[in-house]
């Protein structure tokens, strides 16, 4: 039965349109899968190679800012004088380029970063991302600063009379769904390849992946590029679709967001940024409607994530694969087992 | 979390003189920055003794040091305390809250991975910043200062009363953290315990109450430093976010557990800030901490002074 949980849960979000009409609980949901897509990036470099990015937010503001600049346009004078205009683009193309650029970020801070790790790859990481949020409030002639850039286009696809536009909320959602299903194949077959095995392998024993010939930094930046842009492609999806973008998209709380859901769900495991998404993206619906102050869902916030350290140091996916396999017979635990394969220790 | 506004470091409270010529305009900046560095200097040694000898990859500095500051705060405006009598008691809060924080939240956790404390450090600076967003709301602060506030004036150059007790004070404070740890008792048996557990606890250190102290006395650093440049600055409950960012600068500039490269590291950043204020973009000096941070991970990690390698 479990064998084709992931295909009967996947037919399950695509029929959410049919019969969920109300407009508010679709625009939930759409922002919540932004962010699944986002902590499942965040996933791939703290789940599987073991290095926490508190930078995390850059890629998915790169991506965010890519994107709208080049379907906006911009004219800038480059130091010396020399004049740098970019005419407006169509938006599938400005995605890719958020897409591109914030994957680019992702090669150079990890060829960078990476000749520290533990505490001292966190510290880089989250300086790197403040430098970049200090660049977006600063370079006003590119990024309108603190004023915003506004009025950014609409997704569309196609020609003529079969052109569609990603104005409408079910239209938006399903292509989230799309973008989310496809970072989730590419992040299962990358984890159970061979660059995969390696990535686990140094998460476990550097010293000992190394000895055995794994090129660590390698396999790192890799993770960090894959991670980087699917970071930006969850950016240039929000981007599109708030469809106004300032330099608070930088803020560490982004990035604490997806280090909780990531952490809650269970890292390194494949559903774990989904049920931590899942979790934290209806949380605060919850409290608002229980008419708590965002202070105290935050506060709420915190205290969770220490919970979860003391209670479930693994998260919530693994717990219940333990308690599941304690449950039943070995047999139907191993019939569960290959969709998680190379999860966990 | 961190807000356009007022920050540390961000206001200017020094007054210029009618037009002044480059030398005089240089001078006053290096004159502002050794006013900061103090400051600077104390918040990293309560980082480097925490992050540096505990390792611990303490996110709640920040708060302390905005705790000290509403500290001061609530003594001086609502209570009607004397200003240097709640500076005291500010510091010696600051180090009770940090015992509490380390006895509930990381007792638990000796021996753990360092990304398993910093988890639990980070959940716990979320609440405690918007505990003090709460309580306080997000309304800036002023706390007012016996000093009188006509400024000095030394030739070209002027600087506040407020800031010279400020520097002073942290001044002194530094020679006190550094005579505790290097040349006390329990200062000796705190190292001890962080270079090697297991030897320490058989001389019959404790080694529970070690972690306890060493935290307290970091915390009572970090508030001590909010406490003495909050009535500088105004009080606000984002305030740590940069506090922590910087003495996060400072304590890898000056090398980890190294209190003297501390000081140095936060002279350093406090002149990187205010000759990059003054000589490249105002808008920027937040910036300088980040840019020194990655300059010095990727150039020397081991930090400026460091004296053992120490890179994971």
């Amino acid at each position: 039965m479990m064998k084709y949980f992931p295909q009967a849960f996947l037919g399950l979000l695509v029929s959410v349109p049919f019969w969920l009409t109300d407009s508010y609980m679709l625009h939930i949901l759409i922002t919540t899968g932004i962010f699944i897509i986002a902590a499942m990036s965040l996933n791939l470099l703290l789940g599987y190679t073991g290095q926490l990015s508190l930078g995390h937010v850059a890629f998915f503001g790169i991506g965010a800012y890519g994107s709208a600049l080049t379907s906006l346009g911009f004219e800038i004078t480059l130091p010396g004088g020399i004049p740098l205009g970019v005419s407006p683009k169509p938006v599938w193309f400005a995605m890719l380029v958020g897409i591109v650029a914030a994957g680019f970020t992702g090669w150079a801070i990890g060829k960078l970063a990476f000749r520290v790790r533990g505490a001292y790859f966190v510290i880089v990481s989250i300086s790197f991302a403040e430098v970049v949020r200090l660049v977006a409030v600063n370079w006003v002639e590119l990024t309108q600063g603190p004023m915003a850039l506004n009025n950014i286009p609409v997704l569309r696809l196609g020609w003529g009379s079969a052109e569609v536009a990603f104005l409408r909320k079910p239209a938006f959602y399903w292509l989230v769904l799309a973008v989310g299903t496809v970072c989730y194949i590419i992040i299962s077959r990358l984890v159970s390849s061979r660059a995969g095995r390696a990535m686990i392998a140094l998460r476990e024993n550097e010293p000992l992946a190394m000895s055995v010939g794994v090129d660590v930094t390698r396999y790192l930046v890799l993770a960090t590029i894959v991670s980087a842009a699917m970071a930006g492609s969850a950016g240039a999806l929000y981007t599109h679709y708030i469809r106004i973008v300032d330099p608070d998209i930088f803020l560490f709380v982004y990035t604490v967001t997806m280090v909780i859901m990531v952490v809650t769900g269970g890292k390194g495991t494949l559903a774990g940024p989904i049920v931590g998404g899942v979790i934290f993206g209806l949380i605060p619906e919850l409290l608002r409607t229980m008419a708590i102050k965002p202070e105290v869902q935050w506060i709420i916030y915190g205290v969770v994530m220490v919970l979860v350290v003391y209670f479930l140091p693994m998260g919530i996916v693994p717990a219940l694969r333990n308690w599941r396999g304690g449950q039943q017979a070995s047999s139907t635990a191993a019939a569960s087992g290959p969709q998680m394969e190379g999860a966990g220790k | 979390m961190v807000p356009p506004g007022v920050r540390p470091g961000g206001s200017d409270t020094i007054h210029t003189h009618g037009a002044k010529t480059r030398l005089d305009q240089f001078l006053q900046h290096c004159l502002n920055a050794l006013m900061l560095g103090g400051t600077y200097a104390l918040l990293g040694i309560g980082l480097t003794l925490i992050f540096g000898i505990m390792r611990v990859v303490n996110f709640t500095h920040g708060e302390l040091y905005a705790f000290g500051a509403y500290c001061m705060y609530a003594l001086v405006v609502p209570v009607g305390m004397n200003f240097f009598l709640a500076l005291l008691l500010a510091m010696v809060l600051g180090a009770l809250l940090g015992a509490v924080i380390e006895m509930l939240l990381l007792g638990r956790l000796r021996g753990a991975d360092i990304d398993t404390t910093m988890l639990v450090m980070i959940g716990a600076w979320i609440a405690m910043q918007n505990t003090e967003q709460l309580i306080w709301s997000g309304v800036a602060l002023t706390v007012p200062n016996p000093f009188p506030s006509a400024p000095l004036v030394v030739g070209p150059l002027s600087v506040s009363w407020l800031r010279i007790f400020v520097l002073f004070t942290a001044v002194g404070l530094i020679f006190a953290a550094y005579t505790v740890v290097n040349r006390t008792k329990l200062g000796k048996a705190m190292r001890a315990t962080f270079q090697d557990r297991d030897t320490a606890a058989l001389m019959g250190v404790r080694i529970d109450r070690m972690h306890t102290a060493t935290f307290a006395l970091g915390s009572g650093l970090a508030a001590a430093s909010g406490a003495l440049l909050g009535p500088v600055f105004v009080v606000n409950p984002t305030m740590g976010d940069l506090a922590a960012a910087k003495a996060f600068a400072i304590v890898i500039l000056g090398g980890l557990g190294n209190i003297a490269g501390a000081t140095i590291g936060g002279f350093i950043l406090a002149f990187a800030e205010e000759l990059g204020a003054g000589y490249v973009s105002s808008g920027y000096r937040d910036a300088m901490g980040f840019v020194l941070i990655i300059i010095i991970l990727l150039v020397k990690p081991t930090g400026l002074f460091a004296q053992r390698e120490r890179i994971g």
